[in-house]
């Protein structure tokens, strides 16, 4: 997988580069602030970019704003964004609208290596990857009734916000796909959604859901 | 136009009926005060029945003070300032007044405008009843002249010379004082206004000395509420996040021993301190959140409060209405505000739900008002650390913040923060 990566800490910058490239991956362009970031993936076109919420010059959340704009100009370039705080508002904003290939994760999350590739490359194939603590405030945050849901199909619910797959859900619950695939089904008819085939499809809904109000 | 207008408008009413209400209360006050006196002092050689009759005396006329404030704030819209309050001023046994209440400019002045009234209110009622009534009598005679018994305006059953033009410029003047009614009326309310300000409100240089007083106890609980913050974080860094750093670099300087003799061990103690790090830096993360959140900058007080209520382990409805945002020490404020009143009712409250409502900010009313309210069980003390050092940090906004939690619940707390 091409990567970019838009890291003003210079020490995280070389470390996310090491992390990438042992797990095999290459990193195309590397970049201190959002200006530099946005002109390497016009240049590069990476399949995903890894971007840090806070850059010079204002260290507020120009990475969020870069990321958007990558999100709407290079629909096939996934964005992981990761940040020092998650906050449910930053995650709105990031799937709102068109919310295909986009991730909002703690940087703590870099930690679990394993954890942190597979988020990148849900996010590159196009899938999601939210921060469980994000799925925490938006669940805590929703104005809709999720009342009618019962403990079990909140769990799934939660995973499914994380962005996991069918498979992945299972594995986390320690239950056959089967019983995943009933529970998301209860949870689409209690809802009131569409339902629909992929599993990415599915994620995207399930956040749009959680994510309007 | 406006003379006119002056007739009618409301302004002139209501100071018309200041004078009336006046008058019927200075006849209540002059009467009670100066025979309370009179008692009083007539009676001071037998001590035990003289004190306590001034002692009521002056009670009622403290009570007849907040009344008259009361009028002002009715009728004209003006309130008079209050006298900074004195512990030492008071009663012994609830009706003897202390020494030092009896030499008090406060006290004197109450007792003076309880007897003033009268004589103030004798002359603007009259004067003010006068205007109007001879205005009206005069613009009107034209109308009624030639009904009147005798055939024309009379004095002392004499008829009054001159015919036509008598009547003509009676109804001239008339016309001429009704116009002048309103001002007058409105005039005697000011200068009614300036009699209580002077016997009733501490002079200017007074109140400034009050203010003073005010702002400097303020500032210094400021300067010690920062100074509690500074040595909250330094513990809360030396206790936690320094703690666990120290332990992740020792067990990697033992995983780097051991690795050359036996790699599972030091495979095991680089789990360790992977887990060790990851714990940190969760504690750095709550610590800087405590200090100020990002998104409260980036995004106003709306999303940083959603998260806030989210991250609340009792569910909370929240209602954030504030069109403009307040600059950012008056946003940091409400935050903690609504951050401090969300961790008590999560840590004590017992409480099922909680709301949380923030409104207004810079513009008509210019205060951000935010009220936090339970269902818990009460008994929050406003004299605890954590509500004291947010009552001090709301001060310092010349803000005020009010704590209502009976026990039993339920608990509201609300805060005002001017934004000018």
């Amino acid at each position: 997988m091409r990567v970019a990566i838009a890291e003003d800490s210079v020490l995280l910058r070389k470390g996310l580069v090491l992390l990438l490239e042992e797990a095999g991956h290459e990193v195309v362009a590397t970049a201190g602030d959002a200006e530099a970031f946005l002109r390497a993936v016009r240049d590069t076109t990476p399949d995903a970019c890894v971007v840090d919420v806070r850059m010079p010059p204002t260290f507020t959340d120009e990475g969020l704003r870069a990321a958007l704009l990558v999100r709407d100009q290079w629909p096939d370039v996934g964005v992981l964004v990761l940040s020092q705080w998650v906050e449910e508002r930053y995650a709105t904003e990031l799937i709102a609208g068109r919310a295909r290939g986009v991730g909002y994760l703690l940087k703590d999350r870099v930690a679990d290596v394993a954890e942190f590739l597979d988020a990148l490359n849900r996010v590159a194939e196009g899938g999601s990857a939210l921060d469980p603590e994000v799925v925490a405030q938006l669940l805590a945050r929703s104005r809709h009734p999720l009342g009618d849901l019962t403990p079990r199909e909140r769990e799934v619910l939660t995973l499914m916000a994380e962005g996991r797959s069918n498979a992945a859900i299972a594995a986390a619950l320690v239950v056959g796909s089967g019983a995943v695939e009933k529970h998301i089904n209860n949870i689409f008819m209690k809802l009131g959604l569409a339902p629909a085939e992929r599993d990415h499809r599915r994620v995207l809904a399930v956040l749009r859901y959680l994510g309007t109000s | 136009m406006s003379l006119i207008r002056g007739l009618v408008s409301a302004r002139t009413w209501l100071a018309f009926t200041n004078h009336l209400v006046g008058l019927a209360l200075g006849i209540v006050s002059f009467v009670i005060v100066v025979t309370g006196f009179t008692v009083g002092l007539g009676t001071t050689p037998l001590a035990l029945v003289g004190f306590p009759v001034i002692g009521i005396t002056v009670r009622l006329s403290s009570a007849f003070a907040r009344v008259e404030r009361a009028r002002f704030a009715l009728f004209l819209g003006r309130e008079l300032p209050h006298w900074p309050a004195d512990p030492r001023r008071g009663y012994h046994w609830k009706i003897v007044p202390t020494m030092t209440m009896m030499q008090s400019r406060a006290t004197w002045g109450e007792v003076g405008y309880a007897v003033l009234r009268l004589p103030a209110s004798v002359l603007a009622a009259t004067f003010t009843v006068l205007v109007w009534t001879v205005g009206v009598v005069g613009l009107t005679l034209p109308l009624y002249a030639t009904e009147l018994p005798g055939g024309g305006p009379s004095f002392n059953a004499n008829r009054i010379p001159g015919g036509t033009a008598l009547i003509a410029l009676s109804s001239v003047a008339g016309l001429v004082l009704l116009l002048a009614a309103g001002p007058i009326t409105r005039g005697l309310a000011a200068a009614d206004l300036a009699l209580a300000r002077w016997l009733l409100s501490p002079p200017r240089d007074a109140q400034l000395q009050a203010r003073v007083t005010q702002l400097e106890v303020s500032r210094e609980r400021v300067v010690d509420a920062a100074e509690a913050e500074r040595r909250r974080i330094e513990r809360d860094l030396h206790d936690g996040a320094q703690q666990r750093l120290v332990a992740l670099a020792m067990e990697l300087g033992r995983a780097k021993a051991k690795f050359a003799d036996d790699v599972d061990a030091a495979a095991a103690l680089v789990d360790q301190a992977h887990t060790e790090a990851k714990a940190a830096l969760v504690e750095l993360r709550d610590l800087v959140r405590g200090v100020h959140p990002p998104v409260l900058t980036d995004r106003g007080l709306d999303a940083a409060l959603s998260g806030l209520a989210a991250r609340c382990t009792v569910p909370v409805t929240l209602h954030v209405d504030v069109p403009v945002r307040p600059r950012s020490a008056v946003e940091a404020v409400a935050y903690f505000t609504v951050a401090e009143a969300l961790t008590n009712i999560a840590k004590h409250s017992r409480a099922t739900r909680a709301s949380v409502v923030v409104e207004g900010g810079p513009g008509p009313t210019g205060t951000l008002n935010i009220v936090i309210s339970d269902d818990g069980i009460g008994g929050a003390d406003p004299a605890g650390a954590g509500l004291a050092g947010l009552a001090d940090r709301i001060a310092g906004l010349d803000g005020a913040l009010s704590v209502e939690s009976p026990p039993g619940g339920p608990t509201i707390i609300s805060a005002v923060l001017p934004c000018g």
